[in-house]
C-alpha cells in the first residue's frame, strides 16, 4: 500500500507506461517481469539462489532481492537487470521491508532467529535484533517508528522500536505467522497465521488484539485454509488474503472484518501485488508455477500467466 | 543410571514489556538403553543420541518462546542402562518433574504410567509405535507423539490404493517390531481392500551381502501374483537386500524402499527445510522419526504452556486434548491430539532414499471430521477407555 501512494504520484508524470509486476521464482533462481498492459512475461532475469522477498526502493530505481540460499540481499538496477552490489544481510534472508526513510532494510534471517537492519547506502549492518525462531513476516509502520518481525515457530509478532532497534513488545498470534502489515493510518497491525488459519488484528497503541479473522470455505477442510500474504486496497476498505493450499484469495471487509468473497486462483497461493492503478491484483501460485490476475472491481480471475518454478514474491513497478 | 541436566534459561531481557513472574517448566527425557540387535549390514549404525537429540531441539525451540513470554524450560536427560530398572529411573525423575518424555519399550511405558508418582504427571511416548498402548492398554496420563504402526500401515495402504497396486505380498522378519508392523499391514490391507497374494517369514541366516543375488529370487518366486512387495523389517536387517533381486520386477515398500515414516531427511516442504537444518546443526546428522517424536513431545508441552500460561500438568493435558491446541509440525497441517487415545494426529510422509513420493492422508481419502483420522485407529473402532472422562 505504501508503495501504491508513491506509485500513483509517479504515474501522473509517466502516463504512457502501465507498469510491471516483478515475480521471484524460488526454485528457478530467476525473476519474471510481467507487463501490466499485455499481461505477458516480458523479461526473465537470473538472480542469486532461492530468491524470495523482493521490494523496490521508494523511487523504483533499485530492486532489493532476498537471495536466501546465497545468504545475501542483492541490489539490482531494474532498467538493465544488472546486479549492482550485494548487501550484508545475515544468514538466509527470507523476507524484508524497506523503512520509509528509503535507507534501512529490516531483514528476517530465517535460520538465525535474528532480524538484521542494514543501511543500504553505507552497505553495513546497523543492528541485529534477537527474535523468535524462523522469523519471516516483516512490516514497518508508515510513520516509521515501528517495525515488526513474526516468528513462525514461536507464533509471535515482535515489535521493534526503530529508534533504539530494540524490542518493546511481543504478542502471541496463532500457529505459524507468515506476514504482517500496518494499515495506512498505522492504527492497526494485521498478522496472518498459516497453520492457525487466521489473521489477528491488533490495535497498535496498546498492542492488544481487536479481531480474529477466520476463513471458512464450504467443502474445504480448515486445515487446508492457510493464510499467508495479504494486501490492502488503496481506499482502505478491502484486504485481499492469499489462502495457500486452499487455492483461493479472500476479500475481507476491513471495517467489519468479514470475509465477503473467495476467488479461485492457482495452487498454493503465496503473495500478491496490485497493478499501479490498483485495478488488478497479481497472485503468485507456488505449486502451479503461475500468476493469477484478478480484476479487483469484479473480484474475478481474468488470466493465468505461466512464470518460473515456485513463484513466491511479487512487487509492482510503475 | 546417568543423568545430565540441560538448562536453557531466559536470557537477559532487553525490552521493557516482558512478563515479570516467570513460569518454570522442568521436563525430563528418559531413555531405556537396549542392546542393539545384530543386523546383516553395518551400513546404518543407530545414533547414540537417537530421540534425545530431537528433545534437545524441542527444548531449544521452546526456550526461545519462553524467553519472550516468561517461561523457563529445562530438560533433564536420564539414561537407564541395560540392567538398570527403567521404572525406578522414571520414579526418580518424577520426583523432580511433572513432564516426562520417554523412549522405552511398551511394557516399561505402561509401568511408568502406572506409577503413583505419575498420576499427577504427563508422560509422553516419543518412540513406541505399539498398538496396545493406544488401545486396550492405553493410560489417560500417557500421550503419543510418534505415529503408530497402524498409522504408518494405513498411510502405505492409501498410497497403494491410489497407485492401483492392489495386489500385495508380504515378507516379514521375526523381531517384535517386524511382527507388529506386519500385523498392522495386514489389518490395513483388509481396511483398504487390498489383496494379499502371499506372505513369508524371512528365514535365512546366511550373510546376504554375498548371497542376495542367488537366494532372494528363489525366495520370492512363490509369493503369488502381486503388484508390490511389502517388507516388514523394522531393525533394517535383511530388507535392504531384497530390492532389485526379486523374482518378478516389483517395487518394494514398507520398512525399505517406499517407506511410511514419521520423519525423514527428504521431507523439505512446509518449512521442514528449516527444522532439518536446525537439527543438523545441533546433532551433526539427519533427523529421524524418533527424533521427530521427541521433538514433538517437548514442543507439545511448551505450546500448551505458551497458550495456557500454566505449568500444571492437568491444565496442560486438558488444553492439549482440546480443540484450541495446535502444533506446527512442518507437515503442512496443524497437529492435534486424538481425544480418544492421546495420539498426536499427523500426516505420514511416504519417502524413499531420494525424495518424498507422497504424503498421507492421500487426497481422496475422506473423513467425516478430519482426513488425518483415516490413518490409524479412529474413534468408533478404538478400544481405549481410559480417555472416556
Amino acid at each position: 500500500m505504501r508503495l501504491l501512494a508513491t506509485a500513483l504520484l509517479l504515474l501522473a508524470t509517466t502516463p504512457a507506461f502501465a507498469g510491471e509486476i516483478w515475480i521471484s521464482n524460488e526454485k528457478d533462481d530467476t525473476l519474471s517481469v510481467i507487463d501490466v498492459d499485455t499481461l505477458e512475461v516480458v523479461r526473465n532475469i537470473e538472480v542469486g539462489e532461492r530468491p524470495r522477498g523482493i521490494t523496490f526502493s521508494r523511487d523504483f530505481k533499485r530492486l532489493y532481492i532476498c537471495a536466501s540460499d546465497s545468504d545475501t540481499v542483492q541490489v539490482m538496477d531494474p532498467e538493465t537487470g544488472k546486479i549492482l552490489n550485494e548487501l550484508p544481510s545475515g544468514e538466509d534472508p527470507e523476507q524484508f521491508v524497506l523503512h520509509p526513510d528509503n535507507r534501512h532494510l529490516y531483514i528476517a534471517n530465517e535460520d538465525d532467529a535474528i532480524t538484521t537492519v542494514v543501511d543500504v547506502e553505507e552497505r553495513r549492518v546497523v543492528a541485529q535484533i534477537d527474535v523468535g525462531i524462523e522469523p519471516e513476516g516483516m512490516a514497518v509502520s508508515h510513520h516509521g517508528k515501528w517495525a515488526i518481525t513474526t516468528s513462525e515457530t514461536n507464533d509471535m509478532a515482535h515489535w521493534i522500536d526503530t529508534t533504539t532497534q530494540e524490542l518493546f513488545a511481543n504478542t502471541l498470534v496463532d500457529t505459524r505467522p507468515r506476514h504482517a502489515e500496518f494499515t495506512a493510518d498505522d492504527s492497526q497491525l494485521w498478522v496472518s497465521s498459516e497453520l492457525g488459519g487466521t489473521i489477528t488484528v491488533f490495535e497498535t497503541g496498546g498492542q492488544s488484539e481487536i479481531a480474529k479473522i477466520e476463513f471458512p470455505i464450504q467443502g474445504v477442510h480448515r486445515d487446508k485454509i492457510q493464510p499467508v500474504g495479504f494486501e490492502f486496497t488503496q481506499d482502505g476498505k478491502t484486504a485481499f488474503v492469499a489462502l495457500g493450499p486452499s487455492n483461493r484469495v479472500a476479500a475481507v471487509n476491513m471495517a467489519t472484518f468479514e470475509v465477503e468473497d473467495y476467488i479461485l486462483v492457482g495452487k498454493r497461493v503465496w503473495h500478491m501485488a496490485f497493478s499501479p492503478d490498483g485495478s488488478q491484483l497479481f497472485t503468485t501460485n507456488g505449486v502451479s508455477g503461475d500468476v493469477t490476475v484478478i480484476d479487483v472491481a469484479s473480484r474475478k480471475p481474468i488470466k493465468t500467466i505461466k512464470v518460473g518454478r515456485y513463484p513466491w514474491g511479487a512487487a509492482m513497478r510503475p | 543410571m546417568r543423568t545430565t541436566v540441560v538448562v536453557l534459561l531466559g536470557i537477559l531481557m532487553s525490552g521493557a514489556v516482558f512478563a515479570k513472574d516467570r513460569i518454570v517448566v522442568p521436563m525430563a527425557f528418559l531413555k531405556q538403553e537396549r542392546p542393539e540387535p545384530p543386523t546383516l549390514s553395518n551400513l546404518d549404525p543407530i545414533p547414540e543420541d537417537l530421540a534425545v537429540a530431537g528433545a534437545r531441539l524441542g527444548l531449544k525451540d521452546s526456550a526461545k518462546t519462553g524467553k519472550f513470554l516468561g517461561f523457563d524450560y529445562s530438560l533433564e536427560e536420564v539414561t537407564a542402562r541395560e540392567g538398570d530398572d527403567v521404572v525406578e529411573a522414571a520414579r526418580a525423575a518424577l520426583a523432580k518433574t511433572r513432564f516426562l518424555v520417554v523412549d522405552a519399550d511398551p511394557e516399561q511405558l505402561t509401568a511408568i504410567a502406572d506409577l503413583a508418582e505419575a498420576q499427577t504427571a504427563l508422560i509422553l511416548n516419543a518412540t513406541s509405535q505399539d498398538g496396545g498402548l493406544r488401545g486396550e492398554g492405553c493410560r489417560s496420563n500417557l500421550l503419543h507423539t510418534i505415529p503408530s504402526y497402524a498409522m504408518r500401515a494405513d498411510a502405505l495402504a492409501q498410497f497403494l490404493v491410489r497407485k492401483r497396486w492392489t495386489r500385495w505380498a508380504l515378507i516379514h522378519g521375526d523381531k517384535p517390531g517386524d511382527l507388529a508392523f506386519a500385523d498392522a499391514l495386514r489389518t490395513s490391507g483388509e481396511k483398504f481392500q487390498l489383496k494379499l497374494a502371499g506372505e513369508k517369514a524371512w528365514i535365512f541366516d546366511a550373510d546376504m551381502r554375498r548371497s542376495a543375488a542367488t537366494e532372494v529370487p528363489l525366495f520370492t518366486q512363490d509369493l503369488g501374483e502381486h503388484d508390490v512387495l511389502v517388507i516388514s523389517d523394522e531393525i533394517n536387517d535383511f530388507g535392504r537386500y531384497v530390492a532389485y533381486n526379486t523374482w518378478q520386477p516389483r517395487p518394494v515398500a514398507g520398512s525399505v524402499g517406499l517407506q511410511p515414516r514419521a520423519w525423514a531427511p527428504v521431507v523439505e516442504q512446509w518449512g521442514a527445510a528449516q527444522i532439518q537444518k536446525r537439527f543438523r546443526r545441533l546433532a551433526d546428522r539427519d533427523m529421524r522419526s524418533e527424533d521427530y517424536g521427541a521433538w514433538a513431545a517437548v514442543r507439545a508441552v511448551s505450546e500448551a504452556v505458551t497458550r495456557t500460561k500454566s505449568n500444571d500438568p492437568a491444565v496442560l493435558r486438558a488444553f492439549m486434548l482440546s480443540e484450541d491446541f495446535e502444533l506446527g509440525g512442518f507437515k503442512g497441517r496443524p497437529l492435534t491430539f486424538r481425544t480418544w487415545n492421546g495420539q498426536l494426529r499427523q500426516p505420514v510422509p511416504l519417502v524413499h532414499a531420494d525424495a518424498l513420493a507422497g504424503q498421507a492422508p492421500i487426497e481422496g481419502f475422506l473423513h467425516q471430521f478430519n482426513e488425518m483420522d483415516t490413518l490409524g485407529v479412529d474413534r468408533p473402532n478404538s478400544t481405549c477407555t481410559a480417555f472416556n472422562e
